[in-house]
């Protein structure tokens, strides 16, 4: 069997990616879910998964060289092939890829925008079958940190990653700004998609809505994954909270997100800019603040809800060097805990590979 | 942020949008409605272009056709910024200037110094400029020089729909006088612009590409020719960071010295002629407050010191291309990546 390796589109807006380095050679053996190559697009780098097994028979992207999402990088084979085989495999992608080329930019996965309870609410959809998965993000993020995530969990099921009222493109008007009022958004685009009972993943912030979920509709949830999640202990960095909700420009705003990860220079011009791009729209500035003050006044976490993890089966995932809320919060938890070492923050995204793998073995068994 | 909209769409979003939100927002030019008054068709014209298309019939009372006088219509915006209404006045093309030019450089400039602060002058004006579209040496003029020149104005040069959107609902919302410049070949350029309300704040370059080797600082339509140049040189393993200035006046001066201190090379790229010019002007600047970084002398790209031509020929030479930027580069790069 010969399969062909190309350019991922990671996120909504990804047109092109520049290959780093090729982590396998021609020759090599590869895995399913092991990384290949490392890319780097203008927001964000990863390592490209390969989605078989086989040998890797061939490369065809040369490091530093910039192509499009979908173009051919490599060439995978699982058992036999010839080399001919292999060119004409080859030239019929190429002879098919040119046609699409102009269609890279609008095909792939598009957001859709749905009115729950009077508020706009911004929610991307992929894959189907099974219990559906819903990703929360955290404070100040949107659907996109889950960019590296949700393609790979939705190869096994539905996954829908929706923007938090405040964040992204859903509305940015909050009313209390309490938890409660975020996950009764979740609750809310749940109802309108039909799903009675979901798997729920939720990030930071995004674990504490994902917990107040579940203690307010028990019966929905099916199970939680909470990544680097609020709502465990008191501890949070207030500074890092402060700073961003403050930050209006590149250099005030660069110091509080290399906070968020491991590997500062993933912190790009280019990631500066959409996040500022986010705070510059009308109501951003005032939601950030007033869920900064009801949900973290003063540097910490006003809510506690430890006591609703166990209820259903429960992953908690941490990344051991995180600056913003220490992965102590995890001991004691009656959940299947993993510290990723080394791991900041936004650990989903800088290990993506690592907790793909965890989800999608957690969400198998449950 | 998935929804594309043209530079010429995004203008009209924010000036509808604002007019929305605050009623003492107003549109006053030739023509920008087109029609008014007379028994023909309302909003014929929306703008010798078109970019206020469509707003008339939405403010019937906020789209004002002005007769042909700047000096009156101008003087006329100047004098309701002054008394609390946010005009946004239409002067088609920056050339025009000659007409109304003491209603802007003695009086709209100076009000807030002269009186002390107690007063406030909130007032845009919208111009075209730019070379490009054939159409001769009285309505392709920059002229960004003389705006940035003049202290009291701020002076805007959006280069992407983008911030042609969020620079002009901050240049309404600004309480200074404000020269929004719209550049002609620009207005069907299509970008992502969120639906909602946002502001780009003045005084904040964008870095729109990263590099390491050479500095290459724009604005405006030049943007892109420099980003096309840059990706020529990419494939010449020469890595350039772009810089849009996005506003003359004020001046992102420490993003230009962040970067040359970074790159120490400098190529200013500026459609304007090149006596007086911003391009001048940055590379006093660097040359000034960071020439211990420079490791080779600063190259400019300009318009030369003549009128737009009209012959098509001639006004291809005449405006700044990639080719002309490359060998700029070329001509200061560092050598050490040739064979």
């Amino acid at each position: 069997m010969i399969h062909t390796l190309t350019m991922p589109k990671w996120g909504l807006s990804m047109t092109e990616g520049r290959i780093d380095i090729w982590l396998k050679q021609p020759g090599d053996r590869v895995e399913k879910g092991e990384a290949v190559l490392d890319v780097e697009t203008d927001k964000i780098s990863s390592s490209v998964e390969a989605p078989f097994s086989g040998v890797l028979r061939r490369v065809l992207a040369l490091s530093d060289e910039t192509l499009p999402v979908g173009a051919l990088l490599g060439v995978v084979v699982e058992g036999e092939a010839s080399d001919a085989e292999i060119d004409a495999v080859i030239e019929g992608f190429q002879a098919g890829f040119v046609s699409n080329a102009a269609e890279a930019e609008t095909a792939g996965p598009s957001a859709q925008k749905v009115e729950v309870g009077g508020r706009l609410l911004r929610y991307l959809d992929l894959g189907e079958g099974g219990t559906p998965l819903v990703l929360v993000h955290g404070f100040g993020g949107d659907l996109n940190n889950w960019l590296f995530n949700q393609p790979a969990l939705a190869a096994e099921r539905r996954v829908i990653a929706l923007d938090l009222p405040g964040h992204g493109e859903s509305g940015k008007t909050l009313r209390s700004g309490e938890a409660a009022e975020l996950s009764e958004a979740v609750l809310g685009l749940l109802d309108h998609l039909q799903l009675d009972r979901v798997h729920l993943a939720g990030h930071s912030m995004g674990g504490l809505v994902a917990l107040t979920v579940a203690e307010q509709a028990p019966a929905r949830v099916v199970s939680l994954t909470l990544i680097a999640s609020a709502g465990l202990g008191a501890d949070i960095n207030g500074d890092y909270l402060q700073g961003f909700a403050d930050a209006n420009n590149r250099n005030a705003l660069k110091p509080q997100l290399v906070q968020l990860f491991s590997d500062p220079a993933l912190v790009t011009r280019q990631m500066l800019e959409d996040m500022l791009k986010f705070k510059r729209l009308e109501g951003v500035d005032q939601a950030l603040r007033q869920l900064n003050g009801v949900l973290f006044d003063g540097g910490r976490q006003k809510v506690d809800v430890r006591h609703v993890v166990g209820r259903q089966p429960s992953l908690v995932i941490w990344g051991s060097d995180d600056a913003i809320i220490p992965a102590n919060h995890a001991q004691g938890l009656e959940a299947q805990v993993e510290i990723l070492p080394g791991q900041g923050h936004m650990v989903q995204l800088e290990a993506a590979e690592q907790v793909n793998q965890l989800m999608l073995a957690f969400l198998k068994r449950h | 942020m998935a929804r594309k909209i043209s530079y010429q769409q995004a203008i009209n979003e924010a000036l509808a949008q604002e007019m929305r939100r605050d009623q003492s927002v107003f549109i006053i030019g030739q023509d920008v409605s087109g029609g008014t008054g007379s028994p023909g068709e309302q909003d014929a014209w929306g703008g010798v272009l078109g970019v206020t298309k469509g707003l008339y019939p939405e403010f019937p009372e906020r789209v004002l056709d002005a007769p042909l006088s700047e000096v009156g219509y101008v003087g006329m915006a100047v004098g309701a910024a002054t008394r609390g209404m946010r005009p946004v006045c239409e002067l088609m093309f920056v050339d025009f200037i000659g007409c109304c030019l003491d209603q802007l450089l003695n009086q709209a400039a100076k009000f807030r110094y002269m009186f002390g602060g107690k007063t406030t002058t909130p007032l845009v004006i919208r111009a075209m400029y730019g070379a490009g579209l054939r159409a001769a040496a009285q309505h392709s003029q920059m002229l960004t020089s003389m705006w940035t020149h003049i202290p009291g104005l701020k002076v805007v040069c959006p280069a992407t729909p983008y911030d042609a959107k969020g620079m002009l609902i901050q240049a309404i919302r600004d309480n200074d006088p404000v020269i929004f410049l719209e550049h002609k070949m620009l207005y069907s350029l299509q970008g992502e612009v969120p639906e909602e309300l946002y502001t780009v704040p003045f005084g904040e370059a964008n870095f729109v590409r990263e590099g390491r080797d050479v500095t290459l600082v724009t604005y405006g339509r030049m943007v892109h020719i420099a980003l096309e140049a840059a990706a020529n040189l990419a494939r010449q393993d020469i890595d350039c960071e772009v810089l849009d200035l996005r506003t003359t006046s004020p001046l992102d001066e420490d993003s230009i010295l962040e970067s040359v201190e970074k790159t120490g090379r400098l190529v200013v790229i500026d459609e304007s002629n090149p006596r007086c010019s911003i391009a001048t002007d940055i590379s006093a600047l660097v040359a000034q407050r960071a020439f211990a970084a420079l490791r080779a002398p600063i190259e400019m790209v300009t318009a030369p010191h003549t009128p737009v031509p009209f012959s098509d020929a001639l006004e291809d030479l005449y405006i700044p291309d990639a080719a002309k930027i490359e060998a700029a580069v070329l001509k200061i790069a560092d050598k050490r990546n040739a064979a």
